[in-house]
């Protein structure tokens, strides 16, 4: 393994964002803080507690998987298909290294981003509201899983995109979506029944209610079936990387 | 001396069918600088995409100090320094660090003095702290120069680097480019200004569609296809050839001041005893005699479009 490579694109990429730190720092705050006021304070004091917990509570675990999720995405599929927008990519592939190490590089840097704003996430709701972890340790699994995972998608939608457009179109239109649906701001509990059979279909109701029973104890699904749900997902990705790798596709003519 | 880098067969066919190489075969010797010469479309670009491992080879194989691209891509790979056609760089980014990211691509570690001796040769060292997009056009291939040279590459593929770069930096990089020869490197150049393979290079190949027509040593080439021309300047101006010279093959120039006479340098006789003799005896009065010989830039059109070959 290149290991020297690895660093520098990680490198390289974490300077990007150091460079637009304050954005970075600023943004997840901001609109953490604007969730806490909208849904918190004003929808919040309506509700009552949500499985014995109060609802600014329940929905940190939501607000961070939100984040870290749309993050982990964005900035995976924009760090690898800038360079072969402006045409940089001529470099990584007539340097010694092969696909392995570049996705390391390259997931590496996003999930570390994505990690750092779930930690800030965490840090601003924990000003709003009194948050316990139930299960620390689960919970940095479960965080960590779903960065790597979610920048291997973004790496994937990277490589598939042609234009800024399509970048911009499964964070968008699907994982967005879904993650909304997927029990960010409510347990599927209080959904119709028809409505609670459907969203089992939404793959990540699994990461949410994982990431919420090792805050709270308590999931809408088994935390063993949310563990097999992020390390299906995280293989599934490295599958069609690794399919990527050996066809070339996108990549290489 | 040994051949560094060694294409065999080397065969290029895109998704869309279009054949870019046509089964090249072309040997490099360690420390020459080979000018590449060839028409747009003509599998320049391909050729060194392939052999630094951008494209994908249909069929063939390359190998570089021994390795093979392919099976032994990370060895191979390692030789090679790559200065593309188009300026592609991170327009944030500073060149010092646009710089060590190349090196730390490479596998090497640190070296802070090797990149400084490299920015300082290239007159890049005072704007080491600039962001890439605050630089003009010139300085930045300087700076794609520097990315190629920061892991020590022992072969260095030029893609036109010197396409529309003023007289001044182009001289500039000639001295870079001569210095790197000291050191040992071997360089591939492709180049549109044929009077820099003239100027810098050690041997001349010629690619047209996909094919290596030749490729020679470039004094060599340019005494086999080289052609004199012997300019006859008249005192009084003629309406055409005299019937005495016309057995020379002599042309007469626009204004009809000079007669235009081409010979072989290697030919046994090269005919202009006879024909000044045949000068004399069409009572012609000479105003001044010159020759001319043949650029690079002349052989090489004469090469693609089959006049010469």
């Amino acid at each position: 393994m290149n290991w020297t490579a690895i660093a520098a694109i990680y490198r390289f990429e974490m300077a990007r964002f150091f460079r637009t730190l304050l954005q970075s720092f600023l943004s997840p705050v901001l609109s953490t803080s604007l969730y806490f006021v909208v849904f918190g304070a004003a929808i919040g004091s309506r509700i009552d507690e949500v499985e014995g917990v109060s609802y600014g509570a329940f929905i940190v675990p939501g607000l961070i998987m939100l984040s870290v999720m749309t993050q982990a995405t964005s900035n995976a599929s924009f760090g690898i298909y800038f360079p072969k927008f402006i045409g940089t990519i001529y470099e990584l592939f007539s340097a010694p290294v092969n696909f392995l190490e570049i996705v390391l590089g390259y997931v590496g840097a996003a999930a570390t981003k994505a990690l750092f704003i779930g930690v800030v996430i965490l840090a601003t709701a924990a000003v709003f509201v009194d948050i316990q972890i139930a299960h620390p340790v689960a919970m940095v699994v479960f965080l960590l899983l779903t960065c790597v995972s979610f920048a291997l998608l973004g790496f994937i939608i990277g490589v598939w995109a042609k234009n800024f457009e399509q970048l911009q179109l499964v964070p968008l239109l699907i994982v967005t979506p879904l993650v909304f649906l997927g029990g960010s701001f409510y347990s599927i509990s209080m959904l119709p029944s028809i409505w609670q059979k459907i969203t089992l279909f939404n793959p990540v109701v699994y990461l949410i209610s994982g990431f919420r029973w090792s805050f709270f104890g308590t999931a809408d699904v088994p935390v063993g079936l949310s563990l097999l749900a992020i390390g299906g997902f995280t293989l599934f990705c490295l599958g069609v990387i690794w399919w990527i790798f050996k066809t070339g596709w996108r990549i290489r003519s | 001396m040994a051949a560094i880098l060694s294409i065999k067969d080397l065969q290029k066919t895109y998704d869309g069918g279009f054949q870019a190489l046509k089964g090249v075969t072309l040997d490099i010797e360690e420390g020459e600088i080979l000018a590449l010469l060839g028409p747009n479309g003509a599998g320049k670009t391909t050729l060194i995409s392939t052999v630094c491992g951008i494209t994908t080879p249909s069929a063939g194989s390359v190998s570089v100090g021994g390795h093979d691209i392919i099976d032994d891509f990370r060895a191979a790979r390692r030789l090679i320094g790559l200065v593309p056609q188009e300026i592609n760089l991170e327009p944030f980014e500073t060149v010092w660090n646009s710089v060590t990211f190349s090196r730390g691509l490479f596998g090497k570690p640190r070296n802070d003095a090797l990149i400084e001796t490299i920015l300082r040769k290239l007159s890049l060292w005072d704007k080491r702290k600039s962001q890439i997009k605050e630089l003009s056009g010139g300085m930045k291939r300087r700076v794609l120069i520097a990315k190629a040279l920061s892991h020590d590459p022992r072969v260095l593929f030029l893609d036109e680097p010197t396409a529309g770069v003023d007289v001044e930096l182009r001289k500039d990089m000639w001295d870079v480019v001569a210095d790197l020869k000291r050191d040992g490197v071997t360089i591939i150049l492709t180049t549109h200004y044929i009077e820099e393979a003239e100027a810098i290079a050690d041997r001349v190949g010629v690619i047209t569609n996909g094919e290596i027509l030749l490729v020679q040593e470039k004094n060599q080439l340019m005494r086999q296809l080289g052609q004199k021309q012997l300019e006859v300047q008249l005192t009084d101006p003629l309406q055409e050839v005299p019937e005495v010279l016309q057995r020379h093959g002599v042309e007469l120039s626009k204004d009809g001041r000079a007669l235009i006479y081409s010979y072989d340098t290697n030919a046994e006789r090269t005919g202009i005893t006879a024909l000044l003799n045949d000068v004399a005896a069409a009572g012609l009065t000479l105003a001044d005699v010159q020759t001319r010989e043949s650029s690079l830039e002349d052989i090489f059109v004469g090469l693609v479009s089959g006049e010469a070959a």
